[in-house]
């Protein structure tokens, strides 16, 4: 699972420098995609997927059945965490993905979910 | 592979420690997924992946970092992320201690001094932490005391022996965290 086979994967050569991936573009800064940022393809995204460039269509692919965190789509697509952060970004900007942020921390949630992950964990392993 | 369709909520924990330490199979121990693998590129001259091997003249490095996933409830999945503590994967730091509930320090008893620096990291960005003293075969058991005292902590520091390789001992060590992030809100 941790070296998945790569002969799958559709990719850009590996002699194209990175930038070129991504259309020369930066990560816009408001729009940081944290690994723990959740995606999913929008319904009907495959439609468009042509207008792609592979790894981004790599990227659709994999979030089309359900969310993956970002770390995840890095980890499943075999690219570097920067350059899925840029995709992403393009991608839901073009609206083929939709992405759920995680919550700013604040007092009041933070207890809430640190009480469901302590109840979680002691359920999960009867501890 | 797919989160559940009702989970909203993302939070995460950090798995630090040294090298060797023990931080993936801690995660693995845990994770209900086979633990993952990022790959990212730190700009700074670097001697090479976790001190695995030495190349020194490197301006750029990829590091891999590796995670796991526990779904925690119907709303909320938990991320637990290796992060290796040393002080060129500082620009990591910021971005992986951001939002995160707090971090699980994995320590070896024979080799504390290496904790130093990765103590130091924790404290500089705000992280909350109990010590996980990792038990390795044959190792002696440490008074949790003397260690307390070695690793210099605070008196409200939770250290908690563990097995890493043990599913309900890293369990209990991150249990352990969560308590005292909840008893810190009181």
């Amino acid at each position: 699972m941790i070296d998945e086979p790569h002969e799958e994967l559709e990719l850009t050569s590996a002699l194209v420098p990175l930038f070129v991936i991504t259309n020369g573009r930066a990560l816009p800064p408001d729009n940081t995609y944290e690994r723990t940022t959740l995606v999913s393809a929008q319904e009907g995204a495959a439609a468009s997927a042509r207008t792609l460039s592979p790894e981004a269509r790599r990227v659709l692919e994999l979030v089309t059945e359900g969310f993956l965190s970002v770390a995840e789509v890095a980890a499943h697509t075999h690219l570097p965490l920067g350059i899925v952060r840029i995709l992403l970004a393009q991608m839901e900007e073009s609206g083929h993905i939709i992405a759920r942020k995680p919550v700013p921390p604040a007092e009041r949630v933070d207890r809430e979910v640190l009480n469901a992950v302590l109840d979680g964990l002691k359920a999960r392993f009867g501890a | 592979m797919y989160l559940d369709s009702g989970v909203l909520t993302a939070v995460k924990i950090l798995v630090v420690g040294h090298f060797g330490v023990g931080k993936t199979t801690c995660i693995g121990s845990i994770s209900e997924i086979e633990p993952l693998r990022t790959e990212e590129e730190i700009t700074e001259a670097s001697v090479g992946f976790d001190d695995l091997s030495g190349t020194p003249d490197k301006t750029t490095t990829t590091v891999a970092m590796d995670f796991g996933r526990l779904t925690i409830s119907d709303e909320v999945v938990l991320y637990l992320f290796g992060t290796p503590g040393q002080e060129r994967f500082k620009e990591m730091w910021e971005e992986l201690s951001r939002g995160a509930l707090g971090a699980l320090v994995l320590v070896d008893p024979e080799r504390l001094s290496d904790s130093f620096p990765v103590l130091d990291l924790v404290e500089r960005f705000g992280l909350t932490y109990a010590i996980g003293v990792n038990h390795f075969d044959g190792t002696t058991d440490y008074p949790l005391a003397e260690i307390r005292e070695a690793l210099n902590l605070s008196e409200r520091t939770p250290v908690v022996a563990c097995d890493v390789r043990d599913q309900q001992s890293s369990a209990q060590a991150l249990i352990t965290l969560v308590h005292h992030l909840l008893s810190l809100l009181d």
